[in-house]
């Protein structure tokens, strides 16, 4: 520490020295102090997860200090004139005693809460950029789980601080998960009493919600928040493609100074904007829905944002699904929407590395991000669990919609049936053929260069416009990529006649690669662009040309990977 | 320390009190303003033939001659009272001019006096509820922490719970209160029109009515929190969370993460 | 998927043999100097509005801290409001100024040069495996584990074991009583009166209009220890349809009273308050999940995803010409479970 090249101050030279004697900490700032993390504006949403996060705990720390979670009634007294005398928990009470009389206790509610819908929004925001860019595939499969585990994670701590306040909202919240929880075969009844600690709402679930979204969920979080932040340091930051990055380097800027005052600057930018939400929109007023009460509802009633695609799911379930069998009641109709379709959805986004793995046989490491179109049935995927993630959340706002737009809510309710079912698959296809559409404009972009407006006149009359080539690292950023290609099946037999152990699963393997890889457009090879060239003189040969030369159909390839027959052929040139 | 928060309050009681007096004075502009009109409430039998002939004139057709009704097309008055066609037709709510899954309000077709002649028109035919008088419909002499809960209980789950309306099946909608007129609040919660359940003086007493009437007129004050965002809860919630909050930071992001020319 | 060109051959090999199968990577693109590395006068100007923003956090801050000591939360929701906005206006002023002010330093000021740092493939190599392997080998082999399969069984028995007896008490003192029975009753009883909610006043048959409907608890619900478990089986809604709309099943003939019904508030569906009763159609929705109940007709769901009727309480009027209910409900109320026809 002392070989610096502008003299520290003394005191910190001192400091630094004691430190280092101690705990040798001048290794680690040696290693990490200058760690390189590339620029890119994707990689900071993750960060506005995080920085929400410390804000929920600072504005949090002040909230405990004020409220009081018990059910025990009282009557209030305090300055709220809609409130005078009336029976309410204690819960309620000190809600609206560090709301009205403590002051900033509506400012720390208010940006609590908003901290808390920014939370989930940049969480999935920030999954849907790992998602898009490949950025789960290996070595970051752990790494996509753990993020998927603190999703879920921050589920637990909204539904458990939504329904700290014990209002009438939040109250028939806990009621609709106490129905839910009743309508699970066998132990339906006993979770309920496990949930409650008794008949709904009894008097504990207030407390025990208190301990698990102050406690349990806050400490789990922070722990895979720890282990996130870890894996993301040992295996350095992905970055997008472009000339110079490589699957074996990291180009940015480091730690200290640049992402220093960047990425610590946004902490204060994250927190800026959530005081300033806090300070100006309302939200979460309690005081509007009064305290809970079995008997009232008001119209409006759906959860924060985060749960409102549950919400719609039981919304749009028609009810004939309910049956009994041998005097046992089965609530299918509650069961699907409430456990089964989240179940497909949320299983299908956590698994989808290892999905995506499965179909490429791919064993390589990855840390240049793919850009969308060059994973046509990756992004189709993703836009699809999307769509139909949206449209629960609309099913869930339909009496919203429908006054607001003049419409049936019936006659919402069944065009979000239908479309829970078509639209997914419309955009699916859509977004596929998006991605490709895209690669073949790439292609077209290196093999002719970019329309440069002028027109010129060949001296035996035809007109032509001129193209200019793409420079070097334009170009590269359109060829780098290597096209995933369907893995091939070897033939069940072998050549003396006997059947081959595991074609059947082969087989399986083959067709679930076929899906993804079967469709693609492959980068323009040197050879191409020279062949390009040449015909360029020859300007008379139509465009389209190239375009098919583009494309390859599913039949064997010299690249891919062969199923049954050993490793795969290597990537490596 | 007493003596502190006195004389802060001191400091800022002009304010304050130009806000309740402007409030006092929106208030009680909204509370008068019918007043006139339910002053003159001892109907002359010039106002039940001015308001007979208005009634053949425009209302005949559906509701018949007599205003018996017509099965399957509009409902007897007889014994509606003068309240339901006050509210219906100073309203705009009738006539009615298209169909639709219910009848909206509009601007009104007929002047408060005319308004009148029809209700003592209607009212002459049979015995039924009347006009509430200013005193039944001042909001400052109602208790609004009553007034909350009988809301809560009575009227949140279609009207939302701060009166800011919400859907009922097949297009159907229960209106923002907020757009209301006391006297109107009062008069539907009387005379139940449409789809709405009828809240008689058994069910709900006159004076729990006015101070249903006092606690909407307190969401007038707007929200301690800042905008109310429409009131509709979480769903405008989370829409500005993504749409401001997220749309900020976004913007943010790619500022930092942008290079400077 | 069809409309591709098969069969497209892509090896343009014919002439491309000596060309490489993949372009080269160009490499890391110039850096280009910024107006502020350039001009020193941009780097002043930039230095002076950094500086700026950090004034304007500061201003903030004192901002935030007269606004806590002048404007407190009174009264009023104007002052509640007002203390809030400038609270949080300020605090916003103080964090925001921070942060533009350090991005704005590190854009325009900060060596932006960009740097490469090399990576390592994480798998440990051959000879880290085999070292790690064989740790693992000694340490087993020191504790003679696989030696003594008796003593492996017990070790892994009781580890197994011992989370029970901590689990055990746990699980079983965190559901209360276990008596799940409890679904099945509510506070009705045969001539219990029924009372408005939340007043407790008890109703005259004759104060119920047609078209009117009235939220119901049962009499002396509050004396009750745990009124709001009770309350919330036993709120229902009555309502009064003119006995001519009424489709009343043969068996349940007497359980209403001059056209006045009794319905259970709590939804088949999962549970929410059904309460927004349309008197023209005679439907009640649930404003939760849209689930549609037809009181005309024995309260059958004709629209959303409840699948059963709600209970209907049956109910009379006593002596004095209050409505009084003639039983408990005579199923479960509000969602299904399991064993719940059992």
């Amino acid at each position: 520490m002392s070989q610096q090249t502008a003299p520290a101050p003394r005191a910190v030279a001192a400091t630094a020295d004691y430190l280092d004697q101690r705990t040798g900490v001048g290794k680690a700032v040696k290693e990490f102090a200058r760690k390189i993390f590339p620029d890119h504006w994707s990689f900071l949403i993750g960060e506005i997860a995080l920085y929400s996060f410390v804000i929920l705990i600072l504005t949090g720390i002040f909230l405990t200090l004020f409220f009081v979670p018990s059910m025990d009634q009282v009557t209030y007294t305090g300055p709220l004139a809609a409130m005078d005398g009336v029976e309410m928990s204690k819960a309620f009470e000190s809600t609206l005693h560090l709301s009205f009389e403590v002051t900033g206790g509506l400012l720390m509610r208010q940006i609590h809460h908003w901290a808390a819908l920014i939370f989930m929004a940049s969480i999935v925001t920030h999954m849907m950029r790992v998602f898009f860019t490949g950025a789960f595939r290996k070595p970051r499969e752990i790494n996509w789980v753990v993020g998927f585990t603190l999703m879920i994670l921050g589920l637990a701590a909204g539904f458990s601080g939504y329904s700290l306040p014990d209002d009438v909202l939040s109250g028939n919240g806990l009621r609709i998960t106490d129905g839910v929880v009743k309508s699970i075969p066998i132990i339906g009844s006993y979770m309920s009493y496990f949930l409650f600690g008794g008949e709904f709402p009894g008097t504990q679930i207030i407390p025990r919600l208190f301990t698990v979204h102050i406690l349990l969920v806050p400490a789990l979080i922070l722990a895979l928040i720890g282990a996130h932040l870890f894996l993301v340091v040992l295996h350095k930051h992905t970055q997008f493609p472009g000339s110079g990055r490589t699957d074996r380097n990291v180009v940015g800027y480091p730690l200290f100074p640049v992402y220093v005052a960047k990425a610590g600057g946004f902490f204060f930018v994250v927190f800026g904007v959530l005081a300033l939400m806090g300070a100006l929109l309302t939200i979460n007023p309690v005081w509007n829905y009064g305290p809970y009460d079995p008997s009232p509802v008001s119209a409006g009633s759906q959860p924060d944002w985060y749960m409102l695609f549950l919400d719609g799911a039981l919304r749009l379930m028609p009810g004939f699904a309910e049956f009994t069998v041998a005097g046992f009641t089965v609530s299918l109709n509650v069961l699907i929407p409430a456990m089964i379709v989240p179940g497909l959805l949320f299983s299908g986004l956590a698994l989808f590395p290892f999905i995506e793995a499965y179909a490429t046989g791919d064993k390589r490491e990855h840390h240049v991000l793919d850009r969308p179109r060059n994973a046509p049935v990756r992004t189709a995927s993703g836009v699809s669990i999307l769509t139909a993630f949206v449209v629960l959340i609309l099913a869930s706002s339909n009496d919203i919609i429908a006054p607001h737009f003049a419409m049936s809510i019936n006659d919402l309710t069944w065009a979000f049936r239908v479309l829970l079912f078509v639209l997914p698959a419309i955009t699916f296809w859509a977004t596929k053929r998006i991605a490709l559409g895209l690669q073949r404009k790439d292609r077209e972009l290196v093999l002719h260069g970019h329309e440069a407006g002028r027109i010129i006149r060949f001296a035996h009359g035809e007109y032509v416009e001129v193209h200019q080539p793409l420079d070097d690292h334009e170009q590269w950023l359109r060829v780098q990529h290597r096209p995933e290609r369907p893995i091939q099946l070897l033939p069940a037999e072998d050549s003396n006649g006997v059947v081959r152990k595991g074609y059947r699963k082969d087989a399986l393997r083959s067709r679930v690669s076929s899906f993804f890889f079967e469709d693609r457009i492959e980068p323009v090879t040197p050879a191409e662009l020279a062949q390009s060239h040449e015909h360029e003189e020859h300007p008379a040969i139509g465009a389209g040309h190239d375009e098919a030369k583009g494309l390859v159909d599913a039949g064997p390839t010299p690249g891919g990977g062969a199923l049954g027959g050993g490793p795969n052929a290597p990537h490596d040139d | 320390m007493k003596a502190l928060i006195a004389r802060r309050h001191h400091r800022f009681a002009p304010v304050v009190l130009l806000a309740l007096a402007l409030l006092l004075t929106g208030g009680a502009y909204a509370a008068l303003s019918p007043a006139p009109a339910s002053a003159a409430s001892a109907p002359t039998s010039t106002d039940i033939d001015m308001g007979q002939a208005l009634f053949r004139a425009n209302c005949a057709t559906c509701h018949g001659t007599g205003a018996v009704g017509r099965e399957g097309v509009a409902p007897s008055l007889v014994g509606v009272g003068a309240a339901a066609v006050d509210f219906q037709v100073s309203t705009g709510r009738m006539p009615l001019m298209a169909n639709s899954a219910q009848a909206p309000a509009k601007p009104p077709v007929f002047t408060q006096d005319q308004v009148q002649q029809l209700a003592a028109y209607v009212a002459s035919l049979g015995a039924g509820p009347s006009i509430p008088t200013a005193e039944e419909i001042d909001a400052s002499k109602g208790n609004s922490a009553n007034g909350m809960a009988l809301f809560r209980t009575n009227c949140a789950m279609c009207h939302g719970a701060v009166g800011q309306g919400g859907a009922l099946s097949g297009g159907k909608y229960a209106p923002n209160l907020g757009e209301s007129s006391a006297k109107t609040i009062y008069e539907a919660m009387l005379t139940g029109p449409q789809s709405m359940p009828v809240f008689n003086n058994a069910n709900i007493t006159p004076e729990e009515k006015r101070d249903v009437i006092a606690y909407l007129a307190a969401q007038e004050q707007g929200s301690p929190g800042g905008a109310t965002l429409g009131s509709i809860g979480p769903v405008a919630e989370g829409l500005w969370a993504w749409v401001i909050g997220i749309g900020l930071l976004i913007v943010a992001a790619v500022w930092i993460g942008a290079k400077s020319s | 998927m069809s409309n591709e060109h098969p069969g497209t051959d892509v090896s343009t090999a014919a002439e491309g043999n000596r060309l490489p199968e993949r372009f080269a990577d160009p490499g890391l693109p110039e850096h280009k100097a910024r107006l502020t590395d350039t001009d020193p006068r941009a780097a002043k100007r930039a230095e002076l509005q950094i500086v700026l923003l950090f004034g304007i956090s500061i201003v903030g801050t004192i901002l935030a801290i007269v606004a806590y000591a002048v404007i407190r939360p009174g009264e009023t929701v104007e002052s509640i409001r007002t203390s809030t906005l400038v609270l949080g206006v300020g605090l916003a002023m103080a964090m925001g100024g921070i942060g533009l002010a350090a991005v704005h330093w590190a854009k325009t000021l900060m060596n932006d040069h960009e740097k490469v740092e090399y990576r390592h493939p994480q798998a440990s190599n051959a000879a880290e495996r085999a070292a790690a392997l064989q740790v693992l080998k000694d340490g087993a082999d020191d504790s003679g584990i696989g030696r003594r399969g008796v003593l492996k069984g017990a070790v892994i028995s009781a580890l197994v074991l011992a989370p029970l007896g901590f689990v055990v008490p746990l699980i079983g003192g965190v559901g209360g009583d276990w008596n799940v029975s409890k679904f099945r009753h509510t506070l009705w009883t045969k001539g219990k009166r029924l009372t408005h909610d939340p007043s407790g006043k008890p109703i005259k048959a004759s104060d119920i209009t047609i078209g009117s409907a009235v939220h119901v608890i049962p009499e002396g619900l509050k004396d009750s220890e745990d009124w709001i478990e009770e309350k919330a089986k036993a709120v229902v809604l009555v309502i009064r349809l003119d006995p001519r709309d009424l489709t009343e099943a043969t068996d349940r003939k007497d359980w209403s009273y001059q056209g006045i019904v009794a319905y259970s508030k709590i939804c088949t569906h999962v549970g929410c308050p059904v309460a927004l009763y349309e008197q023209q159609t005679h439907h009640l929705l649930c404003p939760c999940h849209q689930s549609t109940f037809d009181i005309a007709d024995g309260a059958k769901v004709v629209f959303g995803p409840a699948k059963r009727p709600l209970p209907q309480l049956p109910i009379t009027v006593d002596a004095e010409g209050y409505l009084v209910a003639q039983s408990d409900f005579l199923e479960p109320i509000g969602p299904s479970y399991w064993e719940r026809l059992k």
